[in-house]
């Protein structure tokens, strides 16, 4: 039991670096950053 | 003031967060290439100081706008943004929350003032995951205008870091932007109000209750690399763990609760019979209250 949630971490994080490369190769941080350059008019309380 | 090792690394990231200084002669946010990348903390990215973007903020962003994304063949879904949040999980689970996050550092100083400290009820953990699903995964991706835009519920309703790391200091940077403030940025300041006031009495008033960040990385803390381990067989139940923790996390009854941030308090400062440790990647470091760092 103890080594499989061990082992599950090594897991996940080998699932979510994959995530990343595919959202990389996608082309999403163009995205977060063309977001995040501009000012947030919702999160300041504006619009 | 004693500033401990954690106290040092929580100013460190407050200030590497938030590390653009010509923000005064540019009036303006800093637009270079590492906004691109997420801070492993809630820090808004419309504070004029801020390096990084907000995962959450990126996240709902990525969720409002999928339609359009779909529709121009870019299939943008947040694999990015939930890379790095599960990365960063799956390593040390809810750490960031009391390591790195400049809005729990804020929570743990204004709870310093002198007053009398509230316990909240238990049943509170769950409201949080309440927010995740609706205001950051939803709302954002079912409410949408003609154009199939959505919007970042949880940034323009609830998120009281965005009304006082940019709210303000964007209003007072550019004045035209008064003009257009309405009831909202007062709701919003209300919010943030209220979110000030309770942390003086409730310790982290906001991770216990609302923050879905903190909520995503605590569907790691059972699995992830980093662990904290609780011996049974030394355990006296003398609750002084719980005493002690500031997100009031019943250690004795096991270790890697969904709301332990790894804060080491209860190891270093708390537990006098060695029933606290931790754990990397399945080898035990003895650590306790004869270590010689004093961590929190």
């Amino acid at each position: 039991m103890m080594r499989n949630t061990r082992k599950s971490g090594f897991f996940l994080l080998l699932l979510f670096l994959i995530f990343l490369v595919i959202g990389i190769n996608a082309g999403e941080v163009a995205a977060v950053w063309e977001k995040a350059v501009n000012i947030c008019l919702a999160c300041i309380g504006i619009g | 003031m004693m500033w401990t090792l954690r106290r040092w690394i929580q100013s460190a990231a407050t200030l590497l967060s938030n590390a653009y200084v010509l923000f005064p002669f540019t009036r303006n946010i800093y637009q270079g290439k590492l906004k691109s990348v997420c801070v492993p903390g809630l820090n808004c990215y419309s504070c004029p100081a801020a390096t990084g973007a907000c995962p959450l903020g990126a996240l709902q962003t990525i969720f409002a706008n999928i339609r359009p994304s779909f529709k121009a063949g870019n299939f943008h879904i947040g694999l990015y943004v939930l890379g790095l949040l599960g990365i960063t999980g799956s390593l040390v689970g809810r750490m960031p929350c009391a390591w790195v996050c400049p809005f729990g550092f804020l929570q743990e100083l204004i709870h310093k003032i002198p007053s009398r400290k509230i316990e909240i009820p238990h049943w509170r953990i769950y409201i949080k995951y309440g927010f995740l699903a609706l205001f950051v995964i939803l709302l954002p991706l079912l409410v949408v205008d003609g154009l199939g835009y959505g919007t970042t519920w949880f940034c323009k309703y609830v998120c009281p870091a965005g009304t006082l790391e940019a709210g303000i200091p964007m209003l007072i940077l550019q004045p035209q932007l008064r003009e257009i403030a309405g009831w909202l940025y007062i709701y919003k300041l209300a919010i943030l109000a209220l979110f000030l006031v309770l942390m003086v009495f409730i310790s982290r008033p906001f991770c216990r209750i609302v923050c879905p960040l903190g909520a995503i990385y605590s569907f790691f803390n059972k699995v992830s690399v980093f662990r904290m381990v609780h011996h049974p067989d030394k355990c006296v139940l003398c609750k002084e763990c719980y005493k002690g923790c500031p997100m009031g996390v019943r250690f004795y009854e096991g270790a890697n609760q969904p709301d332990c941030i790894r804060c080491l308090k209860c190891m270093q400062e708390s537990c006098k019979f060695g029933a606290i440790s931790y754990e990397i990647a399945g080898i035990s470091v003895k650590e306790g209250k004869t270590a010689s760092a004093k961590i929190s």
